[in-house]
């Protein structure tokens, strides 16, 4: 974890209520996909937990892929080119990319679609073939299905409305029968995902965090290894390690 | 000494900056970014007998200039605490640390006392009472002077250490209890605890807190915490720990004025992991501006009427 200075370099809407926004500055301290930046905003007192769709270390660029479910985010989106963030960045355990060693399926959920564009390219490093299965409400909330597609994924899109891809849930849009599966997205999805796929993987959680490095106890969870922080521990769990609850 | 060194019941401080429980974990997360030794001391992590999950999420809520917490004192219990925390704190942070140990018995202060006074890296014990977070002890006996009076005492005949008893400011009449806990023989009295709050998410109606209430802190409670350790430091002879809502070495200054010989900083940490050592760094700047040659010289300095 470091405290750094990122600048806006861009700020954009992609898709109904979704938006992307480069910061450019010192990206290293992000080392793996799935890890998170939290966000220091004007006028909010908690720092905003909001995950790394993509690096670009030469350029100094970090993109992140935010939407817009309250008062801080909504106020994310009234950021300007050159305004100056205040970031805790580097923060959570991120996926393993090096744990999937021939076929690996990404199956994201909304927000939860955004880490999933850093971790396919972490796996086409490693030779990885990589598919994806997104799911969306609806046709207007699709987004990086063209950016995944551009990399050579093979991409699937479920929306509840059936108004793009196949009508329904993710889970739709696969069939159980990968090798290795990566996930992230709300917590219903991925436990609809869990139940249906005997593959082994890895999970990303959200939570609603204090402070975001392990301090405040603020977004524990039961695991089969006992208590984890979802912030410090997380946000990745393996799936031999997940409880759900209820 | 230097200029920022304190003493708090007969151990010397080398500056007033002391973490608050629960906002510090046992140290080591934040020996990650800078060396923790630049301390005064810290308040490790609420501790109990038997370890706690702790209370459902979500645990905490945005406010204006705060947030409310309702972790439920999450803890592995103390044997724990003092098998595997306590060796992890010791290779990062060398001075005494304050011990914050709660119950929901007499019995069960007096237990967690007895199991931690062994441990030569305590300083102090933290005595909490204030709780607001779970439904037995904690705040339970906190807002009532005979029980806090009773806990005092079980604690006190098991240690010879320093006992501090931290108070909630969700009481009727805090100088009553505390006045109550010096003759129980508290060595010092740390407050204020988070105060008693509530958001309600208006999509859902439901409480944004799974606890329904949590722990109200941070900047917006500072003036709160300034007129209790006012009240509470004029009314008894034992040294006050002052804290609620302190997030800068002008704060410092503000509540050592209204009697706190030393200053907790908490929810200050979880937005800023660099919150105390910025302070620390900008004590001695704040000093010169207000022309106070040694902070000792401002301990209840504040001037009436």
């Amino acid at each position: 974890m470091r405290e750094i200075i990122l600048t806006v370099a861009r700020n954009e809407k992609i898709a109904r209520g979704t938006y992307r926004m480069e910061l450019s500055g010192d990206v290293s301290d992000i080392t793996s996909p799935g890890q998170f930046i939290n966000i220091k905003l004007d006028g909010f007192f908690l720092r905003r937990p909001i995950s790394v769709s993509d690096v670009d270390c030469d350029k100094g660029v970090m993109t992140i892929i935010y939407k817009v479910v309250g008062a801080g985010t909504e106020y994310m989106t009234t950021l300007g080119d050159g305004a100056r963030l205040d970031v805790l960045s580097g923060l959570g355990n991120g996926f393993d990319a090096d744990a999937c060693k021939s076929d690996a399926l990404l199956v994201g959920g909304g927000a939860g679609v955004a880490p999933l564009y850093m971790l396919a390219k972490a796996l086409i490093a490693r030779g990885v073939r990589v598919s994806c299965a997104l799911g969306f409400g609806t046709a207007e909330e699709i987004f990086l299905a063209d950016e995944l597609r551009a990399l050579g994924c093979d991409v699937k899109v479920a929306t509840v409305d059936g108004s793009a891809g196949v009508k329904g849930f993710v889970t739709d849009a696969t069939d159980g029968s990968e090798e290795y599966i990566y996930v992230c997205g709300p917590e219903p999805m991925m436990k609809a995902v869990y139940k249906k796929s005997r593959a082994d993987g890895q999970f990303s959680f959200e939570s609603r965090m204090g402070c975001g490095f392990g301090a405040c106890l603020c977004c524990t969870c039961k695991t089969v290894m006992g208590y984890k922080r979802i912030c410090k521990d997380g946000p990745v769990l393996y799936r031999e390690e997940i409880l759900w609850e209820g | 000494m230097g200029r920022l060194n304190v003493t708090l019941c007969g151990i010397e401080l080398d500056n007033p900056i002391i973490p608050a429980s629960g906002t510090f974990g046992f140290g080591y997360e934040f020996a990650e970014i800078y060396d923790i030794n630049c301390l005064g001391t810290f308040s490790f992590k609420g501790t109990t007998k038997e370890p706690r999950l702790g209370n459902p999420l979500p645990r905490v809520a945005e406010c204006a200039s705060g947030m409310i917490n309702s972790v439920g004192l999450q803890n592995p219990g103390v044997h724990k605490v003092i098998s595997d925390e306590l060796p992890k704190m010791r290779k990062c942070f060398h001075k005494p640390v304050m011990a914050n140990i709660s119950g929901f018995s007499v019995d069960e202060y007096a237990y967690v006392a007895s199991a931690l006074d062994g441990e030569p890296d305590i300083g102090w014990f933290e005595v909490n009472v204030s709780c607001p977070n779970v439904h037995k002890g904690g705040a339970v006996i906190g807002s009532d002077a005979c029980a806090s009076a009773d806990v005092v005492r079980a604690v006190r005949a098991v240690t010879k250490k320093p006992v501090i008893v931290k108070l909630s400011p969700n009481v009727t009449d805090i100088v009553s209890i505390a006045k109550s806990c010096e003759d129980a023989g508290a060595d010092g009295i740390s407050l204020i605890n988070t105060l008693l709050g509530m958001r309600i998410d208006k999509r859902t109606r439901r409480p944004v807190i799974a606890n329904v209430m949590g722990g109200f802190s941070g900047p917006a409670v500072f003036p709160v915490a300034v007129r209790m350790v006012y009240q509470v430091a004029h009314a008894v002879g034992v040294p006050v720990v002052g804290m609620g809502g302190v997030s800068s070495a002008e704060d410092v200054v503000e509540m050592m004025l209204a009697g706190a010989t030393a200053v907790g900083v908490g929810a200050a940490n979880l937005v800023d992991p660099y919150a105390c050592k910025n302070i620390i760094n900008d004590l001695p700047g704040v000093l010169d501006k207000y022309k106070i040659g040694d902070i000792k010289e401002i301990i209840g300095g504040v001037k009436n009427g």
